[in-house]
């Protein structure tokens, strides 16, 4: 398999399917576009003309609201024409596979397909089999990767933040099932971030996930200290009880953000989530929304930072 | 029919023979081989100079995906590619559908198999009913109908004490136990070898423990019983280990390997390669080299194909989705050669795990050169150097990590009881 499906041979973005791979230099032309869309839409007028008469398909075999909708508002922003797909599992069990149903929709004259699939790797079959003019973007493959979550994360660490080579990153969480963390991983290395940490109990930090440039550790005091940033990752509650945890109480104790272990990190450090935050259980209700919550924000760059893709994917621009 | 082959050199593990030496064949049996003269005329006289002539090859695990599965593969699609390889006997795991848990399906197997070609179909009988894992087959029957060994192929067995009643349900009645070491909740449906590319890629792990741990448990109930087994498939070095370790403390534990494990490792599954999605996974570098290291020195006796046939759409899915296993019949041969080539693997020693040491495995009679013996031979030219294409695979599965890849050697003749089967 080429190892860069994602790009083309001049280097520009033909799918996003991963951040692994993505240069410094890619990766901030994206942060840069994200920047000037953020702005071009901040007025009561917030549509622009750049796909007007493309087509983007939302294909979502997992039920996702939040994210489909910033996908969808952030094509219609570029006035695209869009179609959101929740596909269940009927359609593959009336014997269609999912190659048929790609082939089905390219039918249709798509230009882009915005992916999200319960299998890792679903993203890198679809751009596999995609037809030379149509685009894959993945909104999240398994545990594989999330990558526009992950660029809207370093967007907002460089907008609040800075220097990435100046920054300690912890994250802190369900490490073992989550694509955020992994696609973040990658886009801090590729930035330069000075430290990248991942802090969970044993059972969550999946088996040498220091060979992607992460340091492990199993207590928060010291996963934070002196942390500039950290970003708390959303526990699947129902899948945690028992095998990975014994308890969410006992989570909360020992990795929940607390007012309390603030004094860890750096006092201007800031927090994020991508959301949905469980309260009690990764943050203490009231810090959510406290003043160093980045976690509303984060929604709203998310919007730039995947128009920013599209543009650049369907727009040609430079 | 009497046939003379003179020249080749005669690669004969039963006997130790490593040699140019004539070998004669007359109504379907081995009559002569050596250099003295031969006791009467040949028909028919063969110059197989500069060729290697071995025992026919003997595979492990090769499904040939009939009976249930005939959307796959066939005996009529698979024998001829097994002939084209050198293969004259291969051993059938019982996970066929229906699964073979009754004398029944075992003569349809032979009927179905004999009608496709004079392949010698070994066939495993399930060890428990329909391989559920809960009770025992009918053991005794299944024996009667010509099962040369007991296994349950991937599927979980019950509970510990299932585990050693089998065992010593079929230590009664002489038969060997196929093994696949892996713990089924420590895989925990797993598709790739816990390590730093199942991480990055997401893909849900399967430990080494798994096989690790198995392994120590089938052979403290070995040690328990002192039933046979044999592990099919390893997969880690550690698990090798541990086979080497029980032989030496005269335990009756053999292993065999599929010849991709001794070239691959998780690094090729990157990229979501599915052609790579087999069970056991790919493990790491060390592994490899391990299991390598173990089949040199004779503690893994046999090489096999698993040989796993699938049509496109089965392979055609995002990575976890797609269906475990490698089209293998065709690269055993091949890549075996490669490996000793690689390894600087005495030749001899290398077609005892293709030929001897199986057919030690089930006790059959195959994989020796001995006078009186059923003539199921091949000549290969092991200097060949080929590239192989997935297309161009005889096999109705065209499912292989391999295609391009380097092969060495190339059979020139497959004989099965003294009737040539395949000829370049």
């Amino acid at each position: 398999m080429n190892p860069n499906l994602q790009l083309t041979a001049d280097g520009r973005l033909r799918h996003l399917l991963t951040l692994e791979g993505l240069e410094a230099p890619l990766l901030t032309q994206i942060l840069d576009k994200a920047e000037e869309l953020d702005a071009a839409t901040q007025g009561p007028e917030k549509k622009l003309e750049l796909l007007r008469g493309r087509t983007v398909i939302n294909l979502f075999f997992e039920a996702s609201t939040r994210t489909r909708t910033t996908f969808e508002l952030a094509a219609k922003r570029l006035s695209a024409d869009v179609l959101n797909l929740q596909v269940s599992a009927s359609s593959t069990s009336k014997g269609e596979t999912l190659l048929d149903t790609l082939k089905t929709l390219e039918a249709m004259q798509a230009d882009m397909f915005v992916i999200r699939h319960e299998a890792s790797g679903a993203a890198h079959f679809f751009a596999e089999h995609a037809a030379p003019g149509v685009a894959i973007l993945n909104a999240g493959d398994g545990r594989h990767a999330h990558p526009t979550q992950g660029l809207l994360d370093l967007y907002t660490i460089r907008k609040h933040k800075g220097d990435f080579r100046q920054l300690t990153v912890a994250i802190v969480g369900d490490i073992l099932h989550s694509r955020v963390a992994r696609s973040d991983i990658h886009g801090l290395r590729a930035l330069g971030a000075k430290e990248i940490r991942v802090v969970a109990p044993p059972t969550l930090i999946p088996a040498g996930i220091e060979a992607m440039g992460a340091k492990v550790y199993h207590s928060l005091a010291a996963g934070l200290d002196g942390a500039d940033v950290v970003i708390l990752l959303r526990l699947q509650k129902e899948r945690m009880l028992g095998a990975f945890l014994p308890s969410l109480g006992e989570f909360h104790r020992d990795f929940g953000l607390t007012r309390e272990r603030l004094r860890h990190l750096k006092p201007d450090a800031i927090i994020m989530h991508p959301g949905p935050i469980n309260r009690g259980v990764e943050i203490e209700g009231d810090l959510a929304y406290g003043e160093r919550s980045l976690i509303l924000q984060q929604v709203q760059y998310g919007i730039s930072v995947r128009m920013a893709v599209m543009a650049l994917i369907l727009g040609g621009e430079a | 029919m009497s046939l003379l082959i003179r020249g080749a050199r005669v690669l004969d593990p039963a006997s130790g023979l490593d040699g140019v030496a004539e070998v004669g064949i007359r109504d379907g049996l081995i009559d002569h081989l050596g250099n003295g003269a031969p006791a009467g005329a040949y028909e028919e006289t063969l110059d197989a100079a500069g060729l290697w002539l071995m025992p026919g090859l003997l595979d492990l695990a090769a499904r040939f995906r009939e009976p249930g599965q005939s959307h796959k593969a066939s005996f009529r699609s698979e024998v001829p590619a097994a002939f084209a390889s050198g293969i004259t006997g291969i051993v059938l795991p019982p996970d066929t559908s229906p699964a073979i848990d009754s004398p029944a399906i075992v003569n349809r197997i032979h009927r179905s198999a004999s009608a496709a070609g004079p392949l010698n179909v070994h066939v495993l009988g399930a060890l428990t009913k329909g391989l559920a894992g809960e009770a025992l087959s009918e053991m005794g029957s299944l024996k009667q109908a010509g099962c040369v060994g007991l296994g349950n192929a991937y599927a979980p067995l019950a509970n510990p004490l299932i585990a050693r009643r089998a065992l010593e349900y079929a230590n009664g009645l002489g038969l060997t136990v196929h093994v696949f070491a892996q713990d089924a909740s420590l895989a925990n449906g797993g598709c790739v070898h816990e390590g730093p590319v199942g991480t990055r890629l997401g893909l849900s792990p399967i430990p080494a423990a798994a096989e690790v741990a198995a392994l120590r448990f089938w052979i403290s109930l070995v040690e328990d019983t002192g039933a046979s087994i044999h592990v099919g498939r390893l997969s880690t070095a550690k698990g090798a280990g541990l086979v080497e370790s029980a032989q030496r403390r005269g335990l009756p534990v053999t292993a065999d390997v599929a010849v991709h494990q001794l070239f691959l490792t998780d690094e090729d599954v990157d990229g979501f390669n599915a052609q790579c999605h087999v069970i056991p996974p790919l493990r790491s570098a060390e592994d490899r080299d391990g299991l390598r290291e173990a089949v040199r020195r004779g503690a893994i006796g046999a090489i096999c194909s698993d040989h796993q046939p699938h049509e496109i759409d089965a392979k055609t899915n995002p990575f976890p989705q797609t269906e475990q296993g490698i089209s293998g019949l065709e690269s055993l041969l091949p890549l075996a050669l490669r490996f000793a080539a690689e390894t600087g693997m005495a030749p001899l020693d290398l077609v005892a795990r293709l030929s001897s040491g199986p057919a030690a495995v089930i006790e059959a009679e195959a994989g020796s050169l001995a006078l009186g013996r059923p003539a199921d031979l091949l000549l290969v030219d092991s200097q060949a150097r080929w590239r192989l294409q997935a297309a161009a695979l005889r096999s109705a599965g065209r499912n292989t990590p391999f295609d391009g890849s380097e092969m060495h050697g190339r059979v020139v003749r497959t004989l099965v009881r003294g009737q040539t089967v395949f000829s370049a």
